[in-house]
């Protein structure tokens, strides 16, 4: 069985077809060779896949590519513009938020997700390793990706 | 996940009779259960039917002392909506501390109540809120819905439209989520309105259940104190590696007690 579908994938538009039980995660891995979207479980849990479908962050792995039909997708190769690392890129590399990189393209991802739902806010510490939930590290311990999220809302804030 | 077919519902009807002519049909709402499911090949449905592009599906209304939530409604709209946490806080508090961001993005109102996880949050706020489920076909009034361990009173097709939920004069909701998974190790939902006391319990059985001693003592005395003493019995409760039936029904008391010192603050 296959289905056909079709979205926009940072900026540019995809005419798709995949078996109708191809994940979103698949579909943009493996067919559009997009492979900085990372899959690191098969429970729903660690993060790693998540991508902002219309502007919001999901789990890419727990949606079917057929379910993205008509959406805008964002992947972490879809941020930087013009060669300019997005401001929460540049915070995760000025803070040394990361060590293998694995969850990286999932936190930064979640974490514009955290800042936009707190736009124009003050994020604090609590609030950020709350929300930070879904996304699992095995390295870091967390510290400096919770230190970079809170300097990327700066920035990102003042740029509104 | 084993082979299926996929398609659009485009009204409820549509989903009916798509449901009917399907060998094996399965909804789908946000996925967030189905779809773990599916890839861990614990299900093998023919059809998955998907209700997201229903239209009208999806909203909350105000209004006459109720607070109505169309089943395709998102967890993290419910957790922001001004509506809901200007009338019932404690609901609005339960949508938000499920699962993490990223579920809460997907995840509906109707999958959760039509799934009847024993560990799922909404359940307790159908039975300690008192909300009549519709459905295509009917209305169900709140303790006659969830059956059992995964079993509710929809027949085979039958579809959530909406929740509605009569605003209490309070209530408050507390859980001691499983560290890893947030699903509920214990939840309790408790509500007042008027005389009508109700203790929704999640998490501790197979399915959501109220306290009814719970419910008289608080009737008489709205405190924390009055159900500080009132243990339940552990004989059916779960018991799995995360907890005990013994620490369950402790944990119940010491639920109860925090969700009503939450409603009086
Ligand atoms: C990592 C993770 C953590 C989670 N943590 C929690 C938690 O802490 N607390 C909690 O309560 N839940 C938790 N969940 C579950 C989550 O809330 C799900 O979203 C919810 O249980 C199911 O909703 P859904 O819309 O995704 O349903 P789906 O997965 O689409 O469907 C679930 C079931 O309901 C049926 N169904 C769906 N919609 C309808 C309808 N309108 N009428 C009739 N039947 C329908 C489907 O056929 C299916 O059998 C978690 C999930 C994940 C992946
Ligand atoms: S790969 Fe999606 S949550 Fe782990
Ligand atoms: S940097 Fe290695 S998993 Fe997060």
């Amino acid at each position: 069985m296959s289905v056909k579908f079709s979205f926009t994938i940072n900026g540019k538009s995809v005419e798709g077809e995949s078996e109708d039980r191809t994940l979103l995660v698949q579909y943009i891995r493996e067919h559009l060779g997009l492979t900085g979207t990372h899959v690191g479980c098969d429970t729903t849990q660690c993060g790693c896949c998540t991508v902002h479908i219309n502007g919001i962050p999901m789990k890419s792995c727990t949606m079917l590519a057929v379910q993205a039909d008509g959406c805008e997708v964002t992947t972490i190769e879809g941020l930087a513009q013009d060669g300019e690392l997005h401001p929460m890129q540049a915070a995760f590399r000025e803070n040394h938020a990361l060590q293998c990189g694995f969850c990286t393209p999932g936190m930064v991802m979640s974490a514009i997700g955290i800042v936009d739902r707190h736009k124009g806010e003050k994020l604090d510490e609590k609030t950020v390793r709350h929300e930070l939930e879904g996304n699992i590290c095995r390295c870091t311990g967390y510290h400096n990706i919770v230190k970079a999220i809170l300097a990327a809302s700066e920035v990102m804030n003042e740029a509104q | 996940m084993y082979e299926f077919t996929y398609s659009k519902a485009s009204s409820v009807d549509d989903a009916v009779d798509q449901f009917g002519a399907a060998e094996d049909g399965k909804y789908m709402s946000g996925g967030m259960t189905l779809l773990p499911t599916l890839k861990q090949r614990l299900a093998r449905p023919s059809d998955v039917i998907d209700l997201a592009q229903v239209p009208d599906m999806a909203g909350i209304e105000v209004s006459g002392g109720t607070v109505s939530i169309k089943a395709m409604t998102r967890h993290a709209v419910v957790a922001a909506s001004e509506d809901v946490r200007g009338a019932i806080p404690a609901l609005a508090k339960l949508a938000g501390g499920i699962g993490d961001p990223m579920v809460r993005n997907r995840g509906t109102i109707g999958g959760s109540i039509a799934n009847n996880d024993p560990a799922a949050d909404y359940p307790s706020s159908v039975v300690g809120l008192g909300a009549t489920i519709q459905t295509n076909k009917r209305e169900i009034a709140p303790d006659d819905f969830f059956l059992d361990l995964f079993e509710t009173a929809l027949e085979e097709g039958e579809i959530i439209t909406k929740i509605t939920y009569p605003v209490p004069d309070r209530a408050g909701y507390m859980k001691f989520p499983n560290p890893a998974s947030r699903y509920c190790i214990v939840g309790v939902m408790v509500s007042q309105k008027g005389s009508d006391v109700r203790v929704g319990v999640t998490g501790a059985g197979a399915c959501a259940f109220r306290v009814p001693e719970m419910e008289d003592a608080l009737a008489s005395s709205f405190t924390p104190d009055a159900v500080a003493d009132i243990k339940i019995p552990d004989g059916d409760l779960n018991s799995d590696i995360h907890a005990s039936s013994e620490y369950r029904a402790h944990l119940v008391t010491v639920m109860a007690k925090r969700a009503v010192a939450e409603a009086i603050a």
